[in-house]
């Protein structure tokens, strides 16, 4: 039967004029200009979720990354490096002292000369202080200190520095988002600024607000950086992803931050 | 790193119905996948689950591979007595954790 179906679909006397439908239809969609999401409009994913993921989210028992947050607390306390030194000797109580740390990165670092993420500045401090080597990207280590620390700043609004020596990495970012790419030729914009709320293969586009990470993705059964997200889209677009680190992730991180501001941080967020 | 996050009601009444929720983590691995040189990935799971109150066991699940990782159980239960709600979770490996909660009933 399907194939039948299948059959009148390539040889049958509307399929031409389908086909020149879809196509004109797919042109339209793609050729629409990228235009920035209105700040009333913005939502995070968490919206776009259906009743259970959101229960499962918002019970903290229930929230499979509040298993990574409780492994960054006892990180955070223990001693480790050369330097034997647990980051809590020299921060404290991280609820304190890292409240909102989350809600402000991407920040620019004045020895780097560059912008860095959480994960980075996690082992830049390693290195600089704890003498330690650095965590390896997706590591359980640095997704649980990662998920911690951002777990300090929940329900606080997204609120990206306003440092001129970003303007140039946020350009960047912008630029990344919005340029074609892959053997698809799509952009992130085409989905996440231009289509968001409609659906793509039977689930909804979201609008791409990173305010949930590390986010405990039920694909994954696991919990995952913004950089292994971006690096899903990427090739979901069959373009070449970047490697762990690149400037290029940091860039995009450090725009998306700035299109997020306003939104409620919900680290560890779940995601379908 | 195991680890298990455990609700359980601090107070109740005697008699009333609770909810107990456990979530564990846990990668439990199938055994049905290989690996990227085609090396067939062994078995790793919880394979039992139990719960007992003041001892007595109210609450029991088998686990079975198809189960995704970090397994969540929620059940319910009846409130009889003051004491301990204690869990327990074995698996592939010997893999072993336990866990607790104290309930108070009037």
């Amino acid at each position: 039967m399907r194939h039948v179906w299948r059959r009148w679909l390539l040889d049958g006397p509307l399929s031409r004029a389908i086909t020149a439908q879809i196509f004109i239809a797919l042109v339209a969609l793609l050729t629409l200009s990228a235009a920035d999401i209105p700040p009333d409009q913005r939502r995070s994913g968490y919206a776009d979720l259906g009743t259970e993921t959101k229960a499962m989210e918002d019970d903290d028992t229930a929230n499979p990354g509040m298993l990574w947050v409780l492994d960054g607390e006892a990180l955070w306390n223990a001693k480790t490096g050369s330097a034997n030194k647990s980051c809590a000797d020299c921060h404290g109580d991280a609820a304190q002292s890292m409240r909102g740390v989350a809600a402000r990165y991407p920040a620019f670092d004045a020895k780097e000369n560059r912008p860095v993420d959480l994960e980075e500045r996690i082992n830049l401090e390693r290195r600089d202080r704890l003498k330690a080597p650095p965590l390896p990207f997706e590591s359980r280590d640095l997704l649980a200190l990662s998920a911690y620390i951002a777990n300090q700043s929940r329900g606080l609004a997204v609120a990206p520095p306003d440092d001129p020596r970003l303007k140039p990495f946020i350009a960047q970012g912008r630029a990344l988002f919005e340029a074609r790419q892959g053997q698809i030729d799509m952009s992130c914009a085409q989905c996440h600024d231009d289509n968001w709320g409609k659906k793509l293969a039977g689930n909804i586009v979201p609008q791409g607000q990173p305010t949930g990470y590390p986010v405990y993705r039920l694909e994954w059964q696991s919990l995952g950086s913004l950089q292994r997200r971006l690096r899903n889209c990427i090739i979901g677009m069959r373009a070449e992803p970047y490697a762990y680190g690149s400037p290029e992730y940091v860039a995009l991180e450090t725009f998306l931050m700035q299109r997020a501001a306003g939104l409620k941080i919900e680290t560890p967020g779940v995601r379908p | 790193m195991a680890r298990a996050l455990i609700k359980v009601p601090p107070k109740a009444k005697r008699g009333e119905v609770i909810e107990i929720k456990t979530l564990i983590s846990h990668i439990m691995e199938t055994g049905f996948r290989r690996d990227n040189v085609g090396k067939p990935i062994p078995r790793n799971i919880i394979t039992q689950f139990t719960c007992t109150y003041n001892g007595e066991e109210v609450f029991r699940a088998d686990l079975h591979p198809a189960i995704a990782a970090n397994p969540f159980i929620s059940f319910f239960t009846v409130a009889t007595e003051s004491g301990t709600i204690a869990f327990e979770w074995t698996g592939d490996n010997g893999f072993q954790e336990t866990g607790s909660a104290k309930i108070s009933v009037e």
